[in-house]
């Protein structure tokens, strides 16, 4: 390959002639160099660098359970659907343990000497604005949910504590359970029976726990190790690297190899099912608002085709000019909306219940994430280990994309961004979106949002209450398609990313190829059937990847402890 | 005519760059123009570098040695970016600037179908840039 008999400069080999990278770091001395396995040829005028057995493993098993659950769509769903249930059902102290642990590493990393250290060496320079940064951060990892359940949950919390708390013959709380007997109402914690106020903060701190600091941790967790071993250990920006430190140089072969092959499958089947029930919702939202607007299969045939299309464009302008710029556009709309709600809807109400919310969550949220001995199983299983699986099984797409865009930030600052604002965001969110149609229900009477079938149209029957309904209502429906794009777009440079073993530099039709496959898999199973078959064993990688993590935050700890640490 | 010719190279595929690298070689020593080796490279590891720094190493030792070649004054500049495929053009298009050069040698790949959406390289600096552009084909494209 090299020119010059005297330099082999498309080698990474040769260690000693390996300069420090800016500033001290302490880059893993391996013999391993990046795209080693990769396959490279040129056919048909495509140029193509791709990891041989990741990406011919994932590329088959994928279509094959495409094809299976297309077949079989009953047996698939009733198969994928056991198969996360007693994966939720059986390892749900697992999730909420594990979840704590991410959750307090990250808090304490915050706090000690350690949050010093700067990915990328200590001279590094971040790559994005705060505002871009920022606005990416979101985009690949939540705005979809908080467009979604920024209404539903909160009201649905709130209803369920309403009721109370009942065992198998509806028994109220406070009259004699028996020991043994399992409550069945999905009541969080000890619900507020018929006590509309105690209802509506425990609801709130619920549902602001299932989108803080939890899960923000896991992908904190994710992206930093993926970050700290790429950036400054110099290992390929894959999943397997954070196993560096335990399986050494066999990170190279089929452990690692397994590790990223369930990335991509995880990655892949939880965009494509998501885009495909995110159109379905999204049909339904443009339906409800305008009447002439059918809400059928070539409406989410069109919606899905014209997210992909939109997608291919992001992906071809790369992250700097496509992702950065629509997650930007994104924040700035949704910050509207929010701002619009705030202002038209119950502004005081929603003003102090912010401080009454995050007083809530701060007061409820140990005994929310508390592992061990819940009477509230239904709620913890059905709610909390659910999504926990479900970020969890996220976390190595957004985990990635995310450690790809924070290079040049300070470990702390990477953990404020990454971890509590989000949280402030999320709460100022649910605050807001989750407060009014509370607000519309206690103060007004109004019980079209609690009373909805269709959890998708949550969020436009609160609008509807509001003034201006067919604008904002439009601008939701924007969000939610533009969100879908974003995450689409980063989904696919990452999948990208892992097939073709850790290069960013890969030939651009490989990108365009993924994108256009989460697509297609979307439309596959929307006509064929078995969406939700799908998602659920996307939802079910979540169990795996939670020993992932685990083992990612020992991976911090042992990297982080030998970075240099400038005051 | 020309004083300072600037010549993108990608260190992992120095064996497609030859044709454009010898044409660069024998314009700047017909010109007596000085050279400049520019690359974008990913802010991630990769395959010729684990860092950026270690690139700008990298490629600044690949221009000495080609300068010992034709025997004409180098410089090297190595631009990092998060998405170095994307970021290509425009990275190029600063470093014209950067530098003053007003010509660049660059190979580019046959024209093909696929250019409709993905135009080459070569093809969006020259649309972009007024100095002059030298597109090099590959052989055996």
């Amino acid at each position: 390959m090299s020119t010059d008999p005297e330099h082999d400069y498309a080698s990474g080999q040769g260690s000693e002639g390996v300069p420090a990278p800016e500033g001290r770091a302490n880059l893993i001395n391996t013999d391993y160099v990046i795209g080693q396995d990769n396959y490279t040829t040129r056919k048909f005028g495509v140029n193509v660098d791709l990891h041989g057995k990741v990406f011919s493993i994932s590329s088959i098993s994928v279509v094959f359970f495409v094809l299976l659950t297309l077949a079989l769509p009953d047996v698939a769903e009733t198969v994928f659907e056991t198969i996360r249930a007693f994966l939720t059902n059986t390892f749900d102290w697992f999730f909420l343990l594990a979840a704590n642990v991410f959750v307090v590493l990250a808090v304490v990393l915050i706090f000690t000497p350690l949050g010093r250290v700067r990915l990328g060496g200590v001279k590094a320079t971040p790559d994005f604005s705060y505002s871009g940064w920022f606005a990416m951060l979101f985009a690949a990892g939540m705005g979809i949910g908080l467009m979604f359940y920024g209404v539903a949950e909160p009201i649905g919390h709130f209803d369920t504590a309403l009721q109370g708390t009942s065992i198998e013959a509806d028994t109220r709380a406070g009259e004699d359970i028996p020991a043994d007997a399992q409550r069945s109402d999905s009541a969080p914690l000890g619900g507020a029976y018929a006590d509309e106020e105690a209802a509506a903060r425990l609801g709130m701190a619920a549902t602001i726990f299932h989108w803080g600091l939890h899960p923000w941790a896991i992908y904190a967790i994710v992206a930093l190790a993926l970050a700290l071993f790429s950036f400054n250990k110099g290992l390929p920006l894959t999943i397997r690297s954070i196993f560096y430190p335990i399986l050494g140089e066999r990170v190279w072969g089929w452990p690692g190899h397994i590790v990223d092959i369930l990335a991509v499958f995880a990655t892949l089947f939880g965009l494509a099912t998501s885009l495909g029930i995110g159109a379905q919702q999204a049909g339904a939202g443009l339906a409800y608002i305008f009447a002439g607007i059918p809400n059928n299969d070539v409406t989410l045939v069109l919606l899905i085709t014209g997210i992909t299309l939109f997608a291919l464009g992001s992906v071809l302008l790369g992250v700097d000019k496509g992702v950065q710029r629509l997650s930007q556009l994104n924040m700035g709309l949704a910050g509207l909306l929010l701002l619009f709600v705030l202002a038209v809807g119950p502004t005081l109400f929603i003003a102090t219940s912010f401080f009454e919310n995050l007083w809530s969550y701060t007061k409820n949220v140990v005994p929310l994430s508390n592992p061990f001995g819940r009477e509230d199983t239904k709620f913890m299983r059905g709610w909390t280990a659910f999504y926990w699986s479900w970020w969890i099984s996220w976390s190595p797409f957004v985990g990635m994309f995310i450690a790809r865009v924070s290079r040049g930030r300070t470990v702390r600052e990477f953990l404020i961004a990454v971890l509590l604002v989000p949280t402030v965001i999320s709460v100022l969110w649910m605050s807001t979106f989750g407060g009014t149609a509370i607000e519309q229900f206690v103060g007004q009477g109004i019980t079209a949002v609690k009373d909805a079938d269709q959890t998708e149209l949550k969020l436009f029957i609160m609008l509807n209450e509001l003034p201006l309904a067919a604008i904002t209502s439009l601008i939701g429906i924007t969000l939610v398609i533009v969100f879908f794009i974003t995450s689409s777009d980063s989904g696919s440079l990452v999948i990208d990313a892992i097939t073709a073993g850790g290069k960013v530099d890969a030939p651009k039709p490989q990108r365009i190829f993924w994108a256009i496959i989460e697509g297609a898999i979307a439309i596959a199973l929307l006509l064929g059937g078995g969406l939700s078959a799908l998602q659920a064993m996307a939802v079910s990688t979540g169990l795996p990847f939670a020993l992932v993590l685990l083992i990612g935050c020992y991976a911090i700890i042992r990297g982080l402890m030998d970075e240099p640490r400038p005051k | 005519m020309f004083s300072k010719i600037l010549v993108p190279v990608d260190l992992a595929h120095l064996d497609t760059l030859r044709p454009a690298l010898q044409n660069a070689a024998d314009l700047a020593r017909h010109h007596g123009a000085s050279v400049c080796y520019v690359s974008v490279t990913g802010t991630v590891p990769g395959s010729v570098a684990r860092t950026p720094d270690e690139y700008a190493d990298k490629l600044q030792a690949f221009a000495e040695a080609e300068g010992k070649q034709h025997g004409q004054p180098v410089t090297s500049q190595c631009l990092s970016a998060s998405d170095p495929v994307a970021a290509l053009e425009d990275r190029i298009l600063e470093a014209i600037g950067d530098n003053g050069a007003d010509l660049v040698v660059m190979a580019t790949h046959l024209p093909g179908h696929l250019d409709a959406i993905m135009p080459a390289n070569g093809a969006r600096v020259a649309r972009d840039t007024a100095s002059s552009v030298f597109l090099v084909r590959s052989r055996g494209d």
